[in-house]
């Protein structure tokens, strides 16, 4: 095709995309994405009203009742929550845990999921399809003979512990991940820095891992998400020999006795617990969109 | 590629600089030594059991570790098999006492308290609750008194005239029923163990009705759900009491937590004229914000055979000890003491086992000891008692024929099938 | 300073640098070997830390499941096949079968499904990344959280009085209801509101990753079709979701896998009561409530023994990827 040949088919892409998008096709977009994102965000917008809200007001009426006109408002609950907990040791925990166990993985999974895309051996697939099938197992059912081995080591209590456990618990997905996305990569380059006499180790570092930070960055976000919001595995590893090593997650739930009373502490500790993760999320969300799987769709 | 270098070098730098600011942030290691407790108290509880505990730390310098969970069976069945336990913990029941004492993860006490001094002060049923082949394994730290009925005054006090006898009752809460809209309240709701405040009902019930003897043999399993004196128990809840209340629905709705039930109380026009609760009551809901005597008051529940009079059932927390150090055994030697116990009973919402225990912040609390002290039959909570997997039957078939009271003789018959199966020795 | 901050530290830089060096150290080794071995000894050690963690933590305790599976209560006490019996044989376990199927089912279809069509109308709108955020945010909540954010959109109070849940306000606004979402059991619709309630945590793990791909597709080809005349319709369906369907298997896979193990959510909202039990609550009931680990882990064998054929279209899938590339 000629340049303007080109040039012709772009300008009449352009008009169909203008002309095209006719003002019905354009309101029944805009208007489910927005009645879409409407109902996703009505439940945490119940919660973040009610977090101002005084619990005998909370039981007796709807949190829509306070907003029009704003009504008995107030951040008591905020204070109670921030002054009546040691909830800032309890961050500091959660940073603790959670900056470790996101990072460690990661590197053990990227070593991983390149030999399970770009080295042949046999029974590979049975071996990724055996390590991706471990998605399955449930956590509680390994506690008991780790506990024993790690007590045996004397880590129980000790941040080591959760770091290793939840290295162990996250890699089906993080090699899942990797695997898919480096397994995706142009076959080309690879090949050709193999023809120029490159070594794996070569090609991993400066070709592979590059080309993945997207899945990388990826992966860190979903990650930090699951063990800055894990509870059990936490409480389990530490909660016995070590309660000041507790994270963040443990005093939010103990912020309402056996009995549920107190619960109207647990929106805002939500709102103060949600704060951290979502900046990740924004701080990482430009290598995040662009792709996971990028490349496993080839045109 | 030089800005995925700066990227990744970035990264690190944040990192790292999270990592310093965490470490700075934070204290150091505590001087003296230490004792850890889990138990399932948290919120205003933890703030009870650590102002309970703030004496001893006072007088020696140790500290109290105490974490709260919702999980603790998860916590506790896995540390007894993987030998990684607290020194102390609050048991979940006798049960459990009874199979972590068996698995010889529990220490015996018999050494570390004076236990003719423990035996005095405690009830004696108490005490062998906590009792597992011969040696004291649990002891209790806090008591409560089940089935007192609450009323407002204000709706029609029954202070001075307490009815004596169920069918009083009957004839009198209809009789000054007023504008409530039923006679009574009942929640039954309370997350993963829903449907409890059920059992307390028929406990309380099986107790008058058909006498200790069958109550001790029923929830050891010896006597038959379908066996008719307990099927009259089961009929009578469903006779007189889910007929007059408010709303099925609601009374069996899980996330309707029970500590509310009693609210409606306290509403204009009141939602209902009585409510059936254990003394702990006090501390939870629209209570705590109430005068005793003024707002509220209780009168026990009233006999229904008069051969059975002077019955009583009560509950209390187990406390256990998994490792034997000094500073754990000085702990759970202070906790069974009065002046210990009586922290709690004065912060409210929870009676002592310890006898001599008597700050009561008020004449309710007061009266609600001087039952249990005093109970010519004291039981202890049956379905705590039972197997827990007869027990979680127990709390979900409270839900199921209290909504729908047609399905009793069915779920009779389930609970007789399960029985079976749960009393199996392993 | 806190004397954590030493150790964190150690470990945070060294074990990547150890695992670095240690790839970089079997280099050196391989190279004293002979050209032919290296090939196949050189994907081993790369997988050997990730093998190591993987048997550790997760590999070795299911061995010792399996065995327990075949134990009664007490350990060491072995029952053969009593325990499956017991399970398939007790009234509840049609009912968290049925329900454990439910989940897997519309689980993954609402989350999918939802992912997918967000994904393809975000991608034409120029608020995009706003509209990810929010379908986003409720993967970030924590199960706590989302705990008490959809008992205030479930609550019920009775007829009359005035309702405080979201979805019984708007109800009764129009007239219906109030009704008690949790509790109403007729075709496992309280089932299904759970599963409501896990979609709108998941779906925007789907959207993400879908969206990811479908950036990936080549934009020429789909003006290249569209100039030629097909309709959007077309596009979509001819085009951009034979590529997608690569990643839609990977999440969905994925979705599946967490479907089966959902408990808490279940455990947290009805306790497993009216109708609601599914395997996984089921199993951690029974092994740490009860005391019973013999059942429980005969149960969690039984969901491994579920994924065998979500594993097999797994492997068909690499297998016809692999024959492409």
């Amino acid at each position: 095709m000629t340049a303007a040949q080109g040039a012709r088919r772009v300008v009449a892409v352009e008009a169909k995309q203008s002309a095209g998008g006719t003002l019905l096709r354009r309101i029944a977009l805009h208007g489910t994405l927005v009645i879409l994102m409407i109902v996703w965000l009505i439940p945490t917008v119940g919660l973040f009203v009610n977090s101002f809200r005084p619990p005998q007001d909370i039981n007796s009426s709807g949190w829509w009742t306070a907003l029009f006109p704003p009504e008995n408002l107030s951040l008591d609950a905020y204070a109670s929550v921030l002054e009546g907990t040691d909830i800032a040791s309890g961050f500091v925990n959660s940073l603790f845990i959670t900056i470790p166990a996101t990072i460690i993985p990661i590197f053990v999974a990227a070593f991983a999921a390149y030999a399970f895309s770009w080295m042949n051996f046999p029974g590979r697939n049975l071996l990724f399809v055996a390590v991706v099938g471990l998605l399955v197992v449930p956590l509680q059912t390994t506690f008991i003979p780790i506990l024993q081995t790690m007590a045996g080591f004397g880590i129980t209590g000790e941040f080591l512990s959760v770091w290793l456990a939840h290295t162990g618990y996250g890699l089906p997905f993080a090699i899942y991940l990797l695997r898919n996305f480096m397994g995706s990569l142009p076959r080309e380059v690879f090949e050709s820095a193999y023809i120029d006499g490159a070594s794996p180790v070569t090609a991993f570092f400066r070709l592979a891992l590059p080309m993945s930070v997207p899945a990388i960055a990826a992966l860190a976000i979903f990650q930090f998400l699951f063990v800055w919001n894990d509870l059990l595995v936490a409480f389990v590893y530490l909660g016995a020999v070590r309660p000041e090593n507790l994270p963040m997650t443990v005093q939010i739930a103990n912020l309402v006795n056996q009995f549920g009373g107190g619960i109207e502490l647990l929106g805002p500790a939500a709102f103060i617990s949600m704060a951290l993760p979502l900046v990740v999320f924004f701080a990482l969300q430009r290598y995040f969109v662009r792709g996971i799987t990028g490349g496993a769709v080839k045109g | 590629m030089e800005e995925k270098r700066r990227t990744r070098r970035t990264l690190v730098a944040i990192v790292g600089a999270a990592m310093l600011v965490a470490g700075a942030c934070s204290s150091g290691q505590q001087a003296g030594k230490s004792v850890t407790v889990i138990g399932t108290w948290a919120g205003d509880e933890q703030k009870a059991f650590l102002a309970m505990v703030k004496p001893w730390e006072d007088q020696t310098g140790n500290k109290v570790k105490y974490t709260g969970t919702r999980d603790i069976n998860t916590v506790l069945t896995t540390g007894v098999s993987s030998g990684v336990l607290p020194d102390l913990a609050g048991l979940p029941g006798p049960g459990q006492m009874t199979e972590f004492a068996k698995a010889g993860a529990l220490k015996p006490l018999d050494s570390v308290l004076d236990v003719n001094t423990y035996k005095s002060e405690t009830a004696k049923a108490l005490v062998d609750l906590g009792t597992v082949d011969g040696k004291l394994s649990g002891v209790f730290i806090k008591a409560a008194i089940k089935g007192l009925i609450w009323f407002n005054p204000s709706l029609h006090d029954y202070t001075s005239a307490a009815p004596k006898t169920w069918d009083e009752l009957k004839s009198q809460a209809s009789a000054n029923k007023g504008d409530a809209k039923a006679i009574w309240c009942l929640r039954l709701g309370s997350g993963a163990a829903s449907g409890w405040p059920g059992t307390d009902w028929i406990e309380d019930i099986v107790l008058r009705q058909a006498g200790p003897q069958v109550y001790n043999d029923w929830w050891a399993g010896k006597v038959k759900w379908t066996d008719p004196k307990i099927k009259t128990a089961f009929q009578t809840y469903l006779d007189d009491v889910v007929a007059n209340i408010p709303d099925k629905t609601e009374a069996v709705d899980p996330q309707k937590d029970f500590s509310g039930g009693g609210d409606p109380l306290f509403a204009s026009p009141p939602g209902c004229e009585l409510f059936h609760q254990a003394s702990f009551i006090t501390g939870l809901g629209a209570f705590k914000a109430k005068k005793a005597g003024t707002d509220y008051n209780f009168f026990p529940f009233p006999d229904i055979d008069p051969q059975f009079t002077g019955a009583v059932e009560g509950s209390g927390d187990l406390f256990g000890m998994f490792h034997d150090t000094e500073e754990a055994k000085s702990l759970i030697k202070y906790l069974v003491t009065a002046p210990a116990q009586d922290i709690w009973v004065k912060a409210g919402g929870a009676l002592s086992a310890n006898k001599n225990a008597t700050s009561y912040p008020d004449d309710i609390a007061k009266r609600s000891a001087d039952l249990l002290a005093n109970a010519k039959i004291f039981v202890f909570d049956g379905s705590d008692l039972m197997p827990k997997a007869m027990n979680d039957k127990f709390w979900t078939a409270m839900l199921t024929i209290t909504k729908d009271p047609s399905t009793l003789d069915a779920t009779l018959a389930d609970l007789d099938k399960a029985q079976t199966d749960a009393y199996k020795k392993p | 300073m806190d004397p954590r901050l030493g150790t964190a530290l150690i470990v945070l830089f060294g074990v990547p640098a150890v695992i670095v060096g240690y790839i970089y150290a079997t280099e050196v080794l391989l190279r004293g070997a002979p050209e032919r071995l290296k090939p196949r000894v050189r994907p081993w050690l790369w997988l050997a830390p990730a093998l190591l963690f993987l048997f550790f933590f997760l590999v070795w305790p299911t061995i010792l499941t399996i065995a327990r599976s075949f134990q009664g209560q007490l350990a060491g006490n072995w029952v053969g096949l009593d325990n499956y019996a017991w399970f398939f044989t007790s009234g509840e376990a049609l009912v968290s079968l049925r329900n454990s199927l439910m989940w897997v089912v519309f689980l993954t279809l609402f989350t999918v499904g939802l992912g997918l069509i967000v994904a393809v109308l975000v991608d034409r709108v120029r608020y995009e990344s706003v509209a990810k955020s929010v379908i986003f945010v409720p993967l970030a909540i924590s199960m706590t959280a989302a705990g008490v954010i959809w008992r205030y959109m479930f609550e019920y109070q009775s007829p009359g009085s005035p309702q405080t849940g979201t979805l019984n306000g708007i109800l009764t606004t129009f007239g219906v209801g109030p009704i008690s979402f949790l509790q109403t059991q007729t075709l496992g619709l309280n089932t299904l509101f759970l599963i409501l309630v896990m979609t709108w945590m998941w779906t925007g793990f789907a959207m993400v990753i879908i969206s990811a791909a479908l950036k990936g597709i080549s934009v020429e080809l789909l003006e290249a079709a569209r100039v030629d005349g097909a309709t959007e319709w077309n596009v979509f369906r001819h085009i951009v979701f034979p590529l997608l369907l690569p990643t839609i298997a990977v999440v969905s896979t994925t979705i599946v896998i967490t479907a089966l193990k959902t408990f808490d959510i279940v455990y947290v909202m009805t306790n497993g009561n009216y109708g609601t039990d599914v395997i996984a609550s089921r199993m951690i009931k029974e092994s740490f409530t009860f005391g019973q680990l013999g059942r429980g882990s005969a149960l969690a064998v039984i969901l491994l023994l579920a994924i065998i054929p979500i594993m097999g279209v797994n492997i068909n899938r690499f297998r016809a990827q692999e024959a492409i590339r």
